[in-house]
């Protein structure tokens, strides 16, 4: 299909991107999401700003005690890179998984975030790692933690006019992490992600993609493990979702399977 | 007679354009002044037009016109190519399929187009399109076969009261098999579905019609398996124009699968647009339009029960199955479920009384037509589940089964082919020494040792066994003739030897991916003994090929290749006379080699381009003889020819999750003499990789308003290459008796034995894990669904 016609505007910085987006536009960044839903004409922005080429997003630092992505780090790039496997390790284990590889060398941390689809795999490791995601607006710059981000079905705290600029997330190099997916077999989404990242101290953080319509932190799995259980009820009182491929029992059924396994291999 | 070329796996010619993006598909053809149509479709499966309103459409800059079925209902609709009457005798009941549907009538499946626009570009007409307004009255729709014949169900055509097509019944008098089946010790009875399938071809379908006012003459271009069938079709039975003022053109196609043989509404559309407008109209489905329209494969639901005596012999096979032929009869599709499915339930077994009782419905889903196999996948799956689910149940080995049942040896030369139950005589086949071949690969005691001690373990083992035979080459005119064909299937070959000595091949085979270019063009050089870049082959052109029926039911090498055959063998003949009066000798001291003719016991010779050029220049020349060197010939064939094979699937099941994975595919297949060892292998690949997609991935997936759900690659599952293992294949070769290449047609056979392979393989694996009971999984067996048959 054909999408319906759209104004494009390219921004060369984050400044650039930021006022643009203030005058009504949906940012595009590797449009592995965005563009077919545009093709198929269930999107139809007016106008796109494509913040692909802005070079300040690419970068994949380490600020003191903080492993700092830019949004428009590649799923590829991140799953290569040598500082996100010595600080946040499961960040490039699970980037590995997303996809195939033409999905990972043009797909962003920031777009599959900011497009926040329940099954993406980002959601449940950035909520596992206690990431922060930090965004730009015409009234500055704000962070918020991941677990205030996702907010419902494709739905996140970021206002129509911010950009998310980057993904700070503190040196994990001490703690055991993982992120175990059970994919879909068609778009090879999450029907379960589960991404477990457990701290030199012995505390345990769990959180799910694809089991609900919102990512979650999993606390109840969480208290119980932190409270000395060598395994948990995964994803209790959460509202499961149900498809083709897994109905709510099998899906809350793969949750268990999936968290223990993510246990497992963090043991 | 040499064969320098046949036998050899020679590179694909025609993938120097194909893989260098070169290759010219009917949308890479840009006429001058070429419109663009996109279709107004129905939203729902099953609705009543009301009106509709051009007007705004119509108003858009760039719209050139807006037709609605109202404009073309005095046009035909496409007609359906086989008849299958009732058993009592009652004519097939055989539906309108209109272009369009008109005002006041009704929508039969979602996607059945009610106008169409036609637009100077692709985008405004696809704009203009959500500008028609349709006012619909929804009524309600059916999906499955099963639910068609229900009380109350709701009807797809009023006139028909039950959503019969047609029923039909096949084999030995049903007394006959009940009493077998009654006397036998044991009887393994299985209900089960073989699930709807998309063909998923990757060019989606595409045409350009095109009238040219000052010749008279229209040209379509399309992206068929067969141009020459739909240029009969849409000429004689719809839109009522001389043939010989139609040109049908397929240049390459890319992939089919059966879905590109059918003549479809959007091909006649666009022919009778272009003589509206006078300029050409280009269509080109996207890939959810293919989704939608491309008719679908399979879809049959069937209760089965085979009698075995207390040895373990097949007593009897007695049948019911109803299958979908969606809304509308489409160009094969009668022919599928019956003459292609039910004359193939004696499989490769004695069973000595077979019966098979079959209604074919109406409903409100897109035709179901021939895909990949067409008929022979159903029927080898219902004999190799059946067959593996008997052994569990009596506790036989499923290899021994099946030897103990298999028809002995018969080469069909000094012995007679193999009369079965059910209508055919299999020309020539070794069943026994193809699973021996398959087990040796597999190593089956081993694997047995292996599977035992992973019952323990969190991954179950299983392997599933599938032996086959189907039936190619279609097919002989007179006996598809006597059961209902309204076309005979022979194939037409020209072979057009140049002054120069180089050679044009015309056939009415048309590739669709299969590598004719390469294949044929073997077989022609090392008949003439020539270079093979001294042959061309020339295909779907109906302007430049005489006639042709095209590619399907691997069909192409052995009647195509055979026509060709004939015309070689006419060239030689007339060359042989010429060579003759050239060296001053009797035609019967010649030999024919080498690319020349030779005076026996001497070096006196004269090459194939000396005699060439004396045909064309034909100064010193036998008296009374015709001038060139141009043959045409049709070829008929004698009987279809029946391939056979073993395939064995090895699956590792998680008993947590339920996910299948398929360690192993061994396909050991009979497909007679064979002229490019690697383009066989790809074959069987492909067909490998459809079958093992059907048992573990694909199928159709509709709602309770007939809607299909999972219309794209997001939720519909192609296998991929990391889903499947490296494959294992092996070739054993008897030769077709009665065909001069003694070829018998590779492109189906993956499809064909895969797929009971596979499912036998989960079963097999939740029976060493205990259990036993499990007698089927839906297809595609989906992580949960064998999650549940764990767990029920």
């Amino acid at each position: 299909m054909i999408t319906y016609p759209f104004q494009y505007k390219r921004a060369d910085s984050v400044a650039d991107a930021v006022a643009m987006l203030g005058e009504g536009g949906k940012a595009l960044s590797g449009g592995h999401s965005l563009i077919p839903s545009m093709k198929l004409r269930l999107n139809a922005p007016d106008t796109l700003v494509d913040v692909g080429r802005i070079a300040e997003l690419k970068t994949i630092t380490v600020d003191g005690n903080d492993l700092v992505i830019g949004a428009g780090a590649t799923h590829g790039q991140i799953a290569s890179s040598s500082v996100v496997k010595q600080h946040v390790p499961m960040f490039a284990e699970g980037a590995a998984h997303i996809g195939d590889p033409s999905v990972r060398n043009r797909g962003t941390i920031g777009g599959s975030l900011a497009h926040a689809d329940p099954s993406a795999d980002w959601p449940a490791m950035v909520l596992a790692a206690d990431a922060t995601i930090v965004v730009q607006g015409a009234n500055g710059s704000r962070s918020i933690a991941a677990s205030d981000f996702f907010t419902g079905l494709f739905s996140t705290a970021l206002e129509d006019d911010e950009l998310i600029t980057a993904i700070r997330v503190s040196s994990q190099a001490d703690a055991k992490m993982t992120y175990q997916k059970f994919a879909q077999p068609a778009s090879r989404y999450a029907l379960v992600g589960c991404a477990v990242v457990k701290s030199a101290d012995g505390s345990v953080r769990v959180a799910f993609s694809g089991v609900s319509d919102t990512p979650f932190r999993d606390s109840a799995a969480e208290s119980q493990l932190n409270g000395g259980a060598s395994s948990a009820n995964a994803a209790s009182g959460q509202s499961i979702m149900s498809d083709h491929f897994a109905t709510e029992e099998y899906r809350r059924h793969l949750a268990n399977v999936y968290l223990k396994r993510a246990l497992a291999a963090v043991a | 007679m040499s064969n320098k070329f046949i036998g050899q796996s020679i590179k694909r010619v025609e993938d120097k354009r194909f893989i260098t993006g070169k290759g010219r598909y009917t949308d890479d053809i840009k006429l001058p002044g070429m419109l663009h149509a996109h279709f107004v479709r129905s939203p729902y499966a099953h609705a009543r037009v009301v009106s509709i309103d051009t007007a705004e459409a119509l108003a858009i800059p760039g719209v050139v016109a807006v037709y609605t079925g109202d404009d073309v209902a005095a046009i035909n609709g496409v007609p359906c190519g086989w008849q299958v009457n009732f058993r009592n005798g009652e004519t097939m009941r055989e539906p309108k399929h209109p272009m369009l549907i008109a005002t006041g009538d009704t929508a039969k499946h979602a996607g059945d187009p009610v106008a169409v626009v036609i637009a100077e570009t692709k985008e405004i007409a696809i704009d203009a399109a959500e500008a028609v307004l349709v006012e619909w009255d929804e009524l309600p729709a059916i999906a499955s076969p099963a639910d068609a014949l229900k009380d109350g169900a709701p009807l797809v055509h009023s006139q028909f009261p039950d959503n019969k097509a047609f029923d039909w019944s096949f084999g030995n008098p049903v007394e006959e098999v009940d009493a077998a089946i009654e006397a036998s010790a044991h009887v393994t009875t299985l209900e089960f579905v073989n699930q709807r399938v998309v063909p998923n071809a990757m060019e989606p379908r595409a045409y350009i019609g095109h009238y040219d006012a000052v010749a008279d003459k229209y040209t379509l271009y399309t992206s068929t398996q067969n141009p020459h069938l739909i240029r009969l079709l849409m000429c004689a039975f719809v839109l009522g124009i001389p043939e010989h003022r139609v040109r049908v053109v397929g240049p390459d196609v890319g992939g089919g699968f059966g879905s590109k043989i059918y003549h479809y509404t959007e091909e006649a559309l666009v022919t009778w647009a272009s003589k509206q407008l006078e300029l050409p109209v280009k269509w080109t489905s996207d890939r959810s339009e293919a989704f939608l329209l491309d008719a679908h494969g399979r879809d049959h639901v069937t209760k089965a029960e085979m009698g075995f005596d207390a040895d373990g012999n097949i007593m009897g096979l007695r049948i019911k199955t109803i299958a979908n032929m969606g809304a509308y009869l489409s160009t094969f599709a009668p022919a599928v479920p019956t003459y292609l499915h039910g004359t193939l339930l004696q499989g490769l077994y004695t069973t000595p009384k077979i019966n098979i009782d079959m209604t074919c419905v109406f409903t409100h889903t897109v035709a179901v037509d021939a895909y990949r196999g067409a008929g022979r996948p159903e029927a080898t799956y219902l004999l190799e589940r059946i067959i593996e689910l008997a052994a569990h149940e009596m506790g036989k080995d499923p290899a021994q089964l099946r030897f103990q049942n298999f028809i002995p040896p018969f080469d069909g030369v000094t012995q007679p082919g193999y009369q079965t139950q059910v209508a055919l005589q299999y020309d020539s086949g070794n069943y026994a020494p193809v699973l021996q071949k398959g087990l040796d690969l597999l190593g089956y005691d081993d694997f047995r040792q292996a599977q035992k001690q992973a019952a323990n373990s969190n991954k179950l083992l299983g392997v599933g066994f599938s032996t086959y035979v189907e039936a190619c080459g279609i097919a002989p005119s007179a006996v598809v003739g006597a059961l209902g064909a309204r076309a005979g299937l022979y194939e037409s070959a020209q072979v057009r030897v140049q002054p120069t000595g180089k050679v044009s091949v015309f056939t009415g085979s048309h590739s669709h991916g299969q590598g004719h270019e390469t294949t044929f063009v073997q077989v022609v050089a090392d008949k003439l003994g020539i270079a093979m870049e001294d042959v061309e082959l020339v295909h779907g052109d109906s302007d430049t090929v005489a006639f042709g029926m095209g590619t399907y039911g691997s069909r192409s090498l052995a009647v195509g290749g055979s026509a060709i055959m004939k015309s070689i063998d006419k060239v030689l003949e007339k060359g042989a006379k010429i060579a003759a009066h050239k060296l001053e000798c009797a035609e019967g001291d010649l030999e024919y080699g080498e690319g020349k003719w030779t005076v026996k016991g001497t070096d006196k010779s004269i090459g194939f381009g000396d005699v060439a050029l004396t045909a064309y220049v034909p100064h010193v020349y036998p008296a009374g003889l015709e001038p060139g060197l141009d043959f045409s010939s049709f070829y008929d064939p004698a009987n279809f020819t029946y391939p056979f094979g073993c395939h064995i699937a090895v699956v590792e099941v998680d008993k947590e999750t339920g996910k299948v994975d398929l360690k192993r595919m061994i396909a050991v297949d009979d497909v007679g003499n064979i002229i490019n060892p690697m383009i066989v292998e790809g074959q069987i690949h492909g067909g490998l990789a459809q079958g093992i997609g059907q048992a573990l991935f694909e199928g159709t997936i509709y709602d309770e308003n007939a809607q299909l759900t999972n219309g794209s690659y997001m939720d519909y599952v192609m296998p991929r290459a990391d889903d499947l293992p490296m494959f294992e294949t092996a070739n054993q070769i008897t030769p077709c008796p009665h065909n001069p290449l003694g070829v018998k047609g590779a492109g189906e056979a993956g499809a064909i034995g895969s797929t009971p392979a596979v499912v036998n393989a989960v079963l097999d694996a939740l029976w060493s894990g205990g259990h036993n009971d499990v007698k089927d999984i839906l297809m595609p067996l989906t992580s949960e669904r064998v999650w549940r048959a764990m767990n029920n």
